[in-house]
């Protein structure tokens, strides 16, 4: 009771000094070349904790949550929860929750999120909830980091492939119209700025992480003005980056190339549909949409979620879905928030269940349920809170 | 030049923050700026401050202006940079340019701001000196246009324009009225170069008259030089051309208590860069661990002030003006014995003082 009161008002106090940022000033060895040190060693005080929304989401999300939540008790890492049941097809969705989620995230910056499912049928509104999210928080790229898993072996292996895509236009501008019955018009929206913006995204990306090259995948032949200007944007923002070599390719022809010799690509920058498609594609190259993790960007605030975002409601109450994508998500998680030594910690345990083979879910062709593969890894982590 | 002309973008890309985390450039530069700015990543990681750096290294003594090229593509892509000295060496050929120069040149950072005050831990023979210089950071006499017409007589050319003028005045006098300042002092030569000078006083007189509120007047740099040294106090905002602006820049550093402790910034319009005021290279104290690192610190502040993550700004700058209080921290070059990392660990023990709740009982 006297340790939970002490926490709040620890959490409040450090609060107060300035918003949720500085809360990170847990401790860090004092050491002046400690960029090695900093990952070694656990942190002597974890007074201050982390606020983090979390969505849970749809079909398996609310079970790939709680994974994640007791991994993290295991691991004892000092981020807390803000949850919020934001869910369309299970009718709780509504115009206050969402401004709910926005303010928790306006203070948090950072979400984990599972997929909030969006009904086939046409209810009247023509962009979902995720939409709507996505583009009240400007959360214009999406990155997933496609990483063959050691010791799983598929058709591919040691693939190594980052997708960026636009999330906020394109295909998914929810521009519709039945001008004469009988005859949609469907707009898809390609500008110049967003095109830049994500052109700039996915080469600073490739800057850092050290990448050589840069591939923007199109349909130009075909949508000459719309894809053609997102080609000619990418062109543009390749002349500021002499290091990374620009190529472009087809739609149809990447996808042939993924499933031949996926090894020649990099980074691939894309507009909204596509990207949607290729995300999919190269997570099954890997394995599924249960071990590819993704996240979204925006100027000011990060989510986290899996790379192939599907409800997989089949598997709801079964406990058969495989963890891997959320955890692996919840570790680039930490690793954002600075806490390099925990995110090494869960992203190793997870790695080193993989690898050993003996706990596998269904989809990696092992008969072990979400519980027993949890329970693999919080059994692999390094420092164990008994 | 083939290589600057390919690298000429057609648009300003919007800054690199993703995230939340912004990206910027780092040129560590020669001497004592490779140490020092490998303390303000240390500090920033210990602060968990939402800045990464691209580190752009720039070779000296290679003749090939790839590296200097490579650094100005960094800082047009993040916008922001923070750098160390880049050494000019004298020995070298005339058509080798020096590569800050090309930097502030390429990038149009027409604007250099020093702040020296005097700070209260610091003993000096002058005290209570608060004094902005702004100086025109892009030509006046480092314009590097000189010429041997007839063998044994050098023409070297001090270039004035009035749109650069008028552009640095403007500058100088909106900065006064942000900061509530009362009088801006041009400081210049026009009894001799009647003409080059001339101009640039009258540009600063045609933008005084639209700032009434904000006292102007004149002042030859050699009474200048002979003012700051005896009555320092008299100044408030100080406007010159390139090399006035270069002699009294140090001078004023120099009042305060040294290069180790003055930070400098270039604004342009689009990118800003980060820098010491003095811009030492400090070739005979690297890598011995007594170089203060004051002024890099103080200059990240400023870089930090510019990305708008004021809160960190203020952080740091307590706790580094906290440390300056100790004598017993001094590096060599203000009195004191005390050593870089010494310096720098104190402040971060201050840093995680000051975030840390009191614990109640």
């Amino acid at each position: 009771m006297m340790a939970a009161a002490l926490r709040g008002r620890l959490v409040t106090l450090a609060k107060g000094l300035s918003g949720a940022r500085l809360q990170p000033l847990c401790a860090r060895s004092l050491s002046v070349t400690s960029s090695q040190n900093v990952s070694e060693s656990p942190p002597a005080r974890a007074d201050s904790t982390f606020k983090v929304t979390m969505v849970p989401g749809d079909g398996v999300g609310p079970e790939l949550m709680t994974a994640v939540k007791e991994v993290f008790k295991a691991a004892d890492v000092p981020v807390e929860f803000e949850e919020f049941h934001l869910s369309e097809v299970q009718n709780m969705a509504s115009e206050e929750k969402l401004e709910e989620v926005l303010s928790s995230m306006k203070n948090n910056r950072v979400a984990i999120k599972g997929k909030i499912h969006t009904p086939m049928e046409y209810k009247g509104e023509l962009a979902s909830y995720e939409m709507r999210l996505r583009r009240k928080l400007d959360l214009f790229a999406n990155v997933v980091h496609v990483n063959s898993l050691p010791g799983y072996s598929t058709r591919h292996n040691n693939l190594d492939l980052v997708i960026i895509r636009e999330q906020t236009e394109g295909e998914y501008s929810s521009l519709e119209h039945e001008s004469v019955s009988g005859v949609v018009e469907c707009l898809k929206i390609i500008t110049r700025d967003k095109s830049r913006r994500i052109a700039k995204f996915a080469f600073d990306y490739a800057t850092k992480k050290g990448r050589s090259k840069v591939t923007a995948v199109h349909k130009a032949n075909i949508m000459k003005l719309g894809d053609g200007l997102f080609l000619q944007s990418c062109a543009e923002v390749a002349e500021l980056y002499p290091r990374i070599k620009y190529e472009t390719i087809i739609i149809d022809n990447c996808c042939m190339q993924l499933v031949q010799n996926p090894y020649q690509f990099d980074v691939l920058v894309m507009p909204n549909l596509y990207g949607n498609i290729i995300d999919n594609l190269a997570a099954g190259l890997v394995g599924g949409a249960g071990v590819v993790p993704g996240e979204s960007f925006s100027a000011e605030y990060a989510v986290f979620e899996t790379g192939a975002r599907h409800p997989f409601a089949q598997a709801v109450g079964r406990n058969i879905a495989n963890p891997t994508a959320m955890l692996l998500s919840a570790s680039n998680m930490l690793r954002h928030l600075n806490l390099e030594y925990h995110s090494n910690m869960v992203s190793e345990a997870v790695k080193k269940v993989i690898k050993q083979g003996k706990v596998r879910t269904r989809d990696l062709g092992g008969y072990s349920t979400t519980g027993d593969f949890v329970r693999a890894v919080v059994d692999n982590m390094r420092h164990r809170t008994v | 030049m083939v290589n600057s002309q390919r690298g000429k973008p057609t648009y300003t890309p919007p800054p690199a923050k993703y995230g939340g985390r912004h990206t910027v450039a780092l040129i560590p530069g020669d001497g004592i700026g490779p140490e020092l700015l490998n303390h303000v990543r240390e500090l920033f990681r210990f602060s968990c401050v939402p800045v990464d750096f691209e580190v752009v290294h720039v070779n000296s003594s290679s003749t090939s202006e790839d590296d200097i090229n490579n650094a100005i593509m960094a800082i047009r892509r993040n916008g922001v940079a923070l750098k160390g000295n880049i050494e000019t060496n004298h020995t070298m050929p005339p058509n080798h340019k020096s590569r800050n120069n090309l930097l502030r040149t390429s990038l149009d950072l027409f604007a250099n701001m020093m702040h020296c005050q005097s700070l209260p831990g610091v003993q000096t023979r002058h005290k209570n000196i608060d004094i902005i210089i702004i100086r025109e950071n892009t030509e006046g006499e480092y314009s590097s246009l000189e010429h041997e017409s007839v063998p044994g007589v050098v023409e070297s050319l001090k270039i004035i324009t009035r749109n650069n003028s008028l552009r640095i005045a403007d500058y100088a006098f909106k900065l006064a009225r942000e900061k509530g300042r009362r009088r801006v002092t041009a400081v210049h030569k026009a009894n001799i170069m009647k003409l080059a000078d001339g101009l640039f006083l009258q540009c600063c007189k045609e933008v005084a008259s639209g700032y009434p509120d904000i006292e102007f007047d004149s002042m030859i740099v050699d009474n200048t030089t002979m003012q700051l040294v005896s009555k320092p106090q008299q100044f408030d905002v100080m406007l010159m051309p390139n090399l006035y602006g270069n002699v009294v820049s140090n001078v004023c550093a120099g009042l305060v208590g040294g290069p180790g402790l003055v930070p400098g910034a270039n604004y342009g319009r689009d990118y800003a860069v980060f820098e010491t005021a003095t811009r030492n290279t400090g070739k005979s104290i690297a890598n011995r661990n007594i170089a203060n690192p004051t002024a890099m610190l103080l200059a990240s502040c400023l870089m930090l002030d510019h990305l708008k993550l004021h809160d960190y700004a203020n952080m740091i700058r307590g706790a580094i003006l906290t440390t300056m209080n100790e004598t017993r921290l001094h590096t060599a070059d203000i009195g004191g014995q005390g050593t870089t990392s010494e310096v720098v660990q104190s402040i971060m023990r201050i840093i995680q003082i000051s975030i840390t709740p009191p614990l109640w009982y």
